[in-house]
């Protein structure tokens, strides 16, 4: 092996970069078979997360700033408190507290009698104070776990702890990072109550790892605390870590053959996986080039979807942390206990199944969304009982979607809903459905709004047609005759047996009609007039 | 509700001021038009607080401390802002980054600290009261120093929203005065609960001094009376100990074995606290602007090696040092272990007697420049620390002079019995003057 072995990336856009220190970074794509010599089978990749998400308090953690941030001008949303002028202290967002102690239970947690605050200290220009408050040795909630669909089936994460703390500001790079001269600081963000929640390493793939986010982000959207469509709402780390299988269960955390790597900022739910996928081949990569893993710390850089390697400073940090002496310690645990959780993700799922008799598949899509399981709960009885119903939102809707990068928040459900029940009475086809479903998707995609569906389907002119009794005249037997009147040789092949002969006309009929006649009405009307032709 | 103005330009010799406030607008109230001094470290809306330190300077609060919104609502003037050891770390006001306090009983004497100005402000006359705050003796040095009276009250009485924090687990902000009736009537404005401060308790202070201590039991600790404390110190406190016997109390000699670690457990626990709660002063949001070439590291840097002075410095590395991993265990966590056992050893005290008495301070008043080296400084405050340490109320009352210079006598009391020390202090008071 020389020592100018390169690296490509996973999705192999042509982007490589060197493990050797002091080397540019070079184009070089031919690399991804280097020294084939080494036997994977027997290696598992170990990961495990931590990730902080931002309580969906109306105020700050301790004071009383509002958390509706986003769109105002920095440093509107600030008090002595959140920017830690001299002198203020932290008072406790009794909500907050709640808030996480509802995570704590429906993640399965231990609620600790006596929990307490303690001060990261660090210096950062974000950092108001020069600490943050935030939960050390004795954390809310620990112990607990949350069942996803593991690699091989049914799987138990266990969760190691949960605890609260507050989010630092915000720097801004006026006209990036790159090209700002000087670093601007936002405390609009100071003080949002977080909560920080670790796993232990039990996701052997980077799939689990994303299920697990996703089976998270329902839980805590369905307990009222989290709002996944909040920019910067979620951020996680995770380490990884490719052991010798066996190895990890036997001897554990901290016992690792090989080192572990911690990644860093990532912030959405598509970079978890990405980041963790990367990784898992870059360590792959190294081990079959014969290199030893070394534990490392490293930032994931989401608009080129790689993993890059941190200054060893960050790794040798000593946050001095000690108790907040400026607050109490929580004594919770009572309250924990008159707190009643609601239906969660697996609860309302088995319920679908049972009630409104989904397939498992249907019930976990459709239960895996809060807005989405709200949506289908509140149909009428008769449609949400229905296979049809249950493919068309969990299938169609959610791939229109998906397709459109657009998620369920925004999109006027009740809309939706009288689409489903106007496609139900049949006064438009499936075909007719989904296209005023894809026009409804754009216009609110594009404008923020879109037409109501009954004048999406006038626009369009969906409306099935409607077929009066035989002998009638309406637009399908109009059609119908006009189509029979210019294919005479499809006629006479009808008349002599030929089956084909009536389908081929039946498309004619449809292309005539724009796709709005029902094929059973094409079907009869045509049977009708060439029976009567005889 | 209708106000009035009042003026306040005094002649300040001493250098007890910083900064005063020359026109104040008052309203009615129970301290209808007195100017109070507040010490510097205070927080005062519209009005520059430093804490005696340059990298404050021009720092202008934008909110009052809960202590001065309280005042101001009893009608009281704030007239200005007293003179302190830079953050309070000090026993002697000559750490101020702005020059030293004098003593107006001797100017070549230092006035004690952190809270010098105000003491100091009250000795010479320019105010009635003054607040002080005390994290380790910060209130009752000086009040001996000048011969004043100057009360801690219990942790937890009186709201330290407001104060900018020197060690948050041990200080209080507390009446300095010419006399207990003033301390008391200042304490009864400024005690009681306030939400902001998750650490104050619901114990409203509405209380008249009371003079008759008879039955009182009042334990002496032989340890207040040993090596280190001036023996003529030791016998005009004495002196004033057999003047309360005679006035009926019980005096009862006692030990307090934990005074041998009390006061390793308070520097290693302010310095600590201290180091973490001065961070916040990195150049970005206080003092002048930064120096845009420089990067952050360099900027940050540079500010808080030029803006603290050197005292602050040291306690600051000091406590950087004891919360470090790997030393937490040996420093921070024992000094823990060590407050509980002095909290321990007063339960133990205060179930055979009702207060503790004994000098406030081992000495005098110093001369400028007289404790040169930091560990003999330290070590003055060694009969101030444990009432800190352990939460409790002390009080320092005028207890006669050695060679002109005042001497206090200290009162401990029981937590939360606030009202019991300054009943002993009202009744000593009584005592003297008659
Ligand atoms: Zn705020």
């Amino acid at each position: 092996m020389t020592d100018t072995t390169k690296v490509s990336r996973p999705t192999g856009d042509g982007i490589s970069f060197s493990e050797k220190k002091g080397t540019d970074i070079q184009n070089h794509t031919e690399t991804a078979n280097v020294g084939m010599n080494r036997d994977f089978s027997d290696d598992e990749v170990i990961i495990g997360l931590e990730i902080h998400c931002q309580l969906d308090t109306r105020t700050k953690l301790f004071c009383g700033c509002s958390t509706d941030y986003r769109d105002d001008s920095p440093n509107t949303h600030v008090c002595p408190i959140c920017l830690g002028l001299p002198g203020s202290l932290p008072r406790m967002n009794k909500k907050a507290i709640e808030y996480a102690l509802r995570v704590g239970k429906a993640l399965n947690c231990t609620i600790l009698e006596e929990s307490e605050f303690s001060r990261k200290n660090y210096f950062y220009p974000d950092l108001n104070k020069g600490f943050q408050i935030t939960q050390y040795d004795k954390p809310l909630a620990v112990k607990g776990h949350l069942d996803i669909e593991g690699d091989d089936g049914e799987k138990r994460v266990r969760i190691t702890r949960v605890h609260v703390e507050e989010d630092p500001g915000r720097l801004v790079h006026k006209g990036g990072v790159d090209r700002a001269k000087y670093t601007l600081v936002d405390y609009n963000r100071a003080g949002i109550p977080l909560i920080e929640i670790v796993t232990e390493p039990d996701f052997r793939s980077p799939k689990e790892a994303r299920r697990f986010l996703n089976k998270l982000r329902a839980t805590l959207e369905y307990l009222g605390v989290f709002d996944s469509e909040k920019e910067g709402s979620l951020r996680v780390d995770a380490n990884i870590s490719i052991q010798p299988k066996g190895w990890f269960d036997r001897f554990g955390k901290g016992k690792e053959d090989r080192g572990r790597v911690e990644v860093k900022n990532i912030s959405s739910y598509k970079g978890v996986e990405k980041a963790l996928t990367f990784e898992v081949t870059r360590q792959k990569n190294s081990l079959r080039r014969g290199q030893k893993l070394e534990s490392a710390t490293r930032h994931f850089v989401e608009a080129r979807g790689v993993t890059t390697a941190s200054r060893s400073k960050e790794m040798e940090q000593d946050y001095r942390y000690f108790p907040e002496p400026d607050l109490r310690p929580l004594r919770v645990s009572d309250w924990a206990d008159r707190i009643v959780i609601p239906e969660l993700p697996d609860a309302r799922k088995t319920r679908f199944i049972e009630d409104y008799c989904l397939s498992p598949t249907h019930a976990a899509t459709l239960t895996g969304d809060w807005q989405i399981a709200e949506f289908y709960d509140n149909l009428p009885n008769d449609l949400k009982t229905s296979t049809a119903t249950a493919t068309w939102v969990a299938d169609t809707l959610l791939g229109e979607l998906n397709y459109r990068d657009m998620t369920i928040r925004g999109v006027p459900l009740s809309h939706f809903k009288e689409l489903l029940l106007i496609r139900q009475s049949g006064e438009i086809t499936e075909k007719g459905a989904v296209e005023v479903l894809r026009s409804l998707l754009d216009q609110q995609k594009e404008r923020g709004t879109c037409e109501l569906p009954w004048e999406c389907i006038e626009r369009l002119g969906l409306k099935v047609l409607g077929c009066a009794a035989p002998g009638g005249k309406d637009p399908v037997t109009s059609a119908a005759e006009e189509a029979i009147a210019e294919n005479p040789q499809a006629v006479a092949d009808f008349c002599k047996g030929r089956s084909e002969a009536l389908n081929f006309l039946v498309g004619q009929v449809m292309k005539k009609t724009r796709g709005c006649a029902k094929p059973a009405d094409v079907n009869r009307v045509l049977t009708g007039i060439l029976s009567r032709g005889e | 509700m209708p106000g009035f103005t009042v003026s306040f330009h005094p002649e300040d010799r001493f250098f007890a001021f910083l900064r005063t406030v020359g026109e104040i607008s008052c309203r009615e109230g129970r301290l209808s038009g007195i100017p109070v001094a507040v010490k510097d470290n205070i927080s005062t809306a519209g009005i520059e607080t430093t804490c005696a330190s340059r990298i404050l300077e021009g720092y202008i609060p934008p909110y009052d401390a809960t202590v001065v919104e309280r005042l101001k609502n009893e009608g009281a003037a704030i007239a200005g802002k007293t003179n302190m050891d830079e953050f309070g770390m000090g026993t002697t006001t000559e750490n101020s980054a702005f020059g030293p306090t004098r003593n107006p009983v001797d100017p070549s004497r230092v006035p004690g600290g952190s809270s010098g100005g105000s003491a100091a402000a009250i000795a010479a006359g320019l105010v009635p009261l003054a607040l002080g705050t005390d994290t380790g003796g910060s209130i009752r040095c000086p009040a001996a120093f000048c011969g004043i009276v100057g009360l801690k009250p219990t942790y937890g009485r009186v709201s330290r929203y407001g104060l900018i924090a020197y060690a948050n687990s041990l200080e209080q902000i507390g009446p300095m005065a010419a006399n207990v009736t003033d301390a008391n009537l200042l304490m009864g404005v400024i005690a009681g609960h306030d939400p902001r401060d998750s650490t104050s308790l619901d114990f409203p202070y509405l209380h008249t001094p009371d003079p008759e201590i008879r039955g009182m039991r009042i334990g002496v600790p032989e340890e207040f009376f040993g090596e280190g404390v001036d023996p003529r110190v030791a016998s005009v406190v004495w002196e004033g100990i057999s003047l309360l016997e005679r006035k009926g109390a019980e005096i009862v000699t006692c030990r307090m074995p934990s005074m041998a670690y009390a006061l390793a457990a308070y520097y290693v626990t302010c310095t600590s606290e201290a180091s973490s709660n001065l961070a916040r002063f990195d150049g970005v949001r206080y003092g002048p602007p930064a120096d845009t070439k420089k990067t952050w590291h360099e900027s940050f840097q540079e500010r808080r090696r030029d803006g603290f002075g050197e005292e602050v410095r040291r306690r600051i590395m000091l406590g950087t040092f004891t919360l470090s991993s790997g030393y937490y265990g040996k420093y921070y966590a024992k000094a823990q272990a060590a407050r509980n056992q002095v909290r321990a050893d007063f339960e133990r005290l205060f179930r055979e007697v009702d207060v503790l008495a004994g000098p406030t301070m081992p000495t005098v008043a110093f001369k400028f420049g007289e404790k040169s080296d930091p560990l003999s400084m330290y070590l003055s405050d060694i009969l101030t620390v444990p009432a800190n340490l352990a939460g409790v109320p002390a009080i320092s009352v005028p207890c006669g002079r050695v060679e002109g210079l005042p001497v206090g006598l200290q009162i401990m009391g029981r937590w939360m019995e606030d009202e019991r020390v300054v009943d002993v202090g009202y009744a000593f008071e009584q005592g003297v003057s008659r």
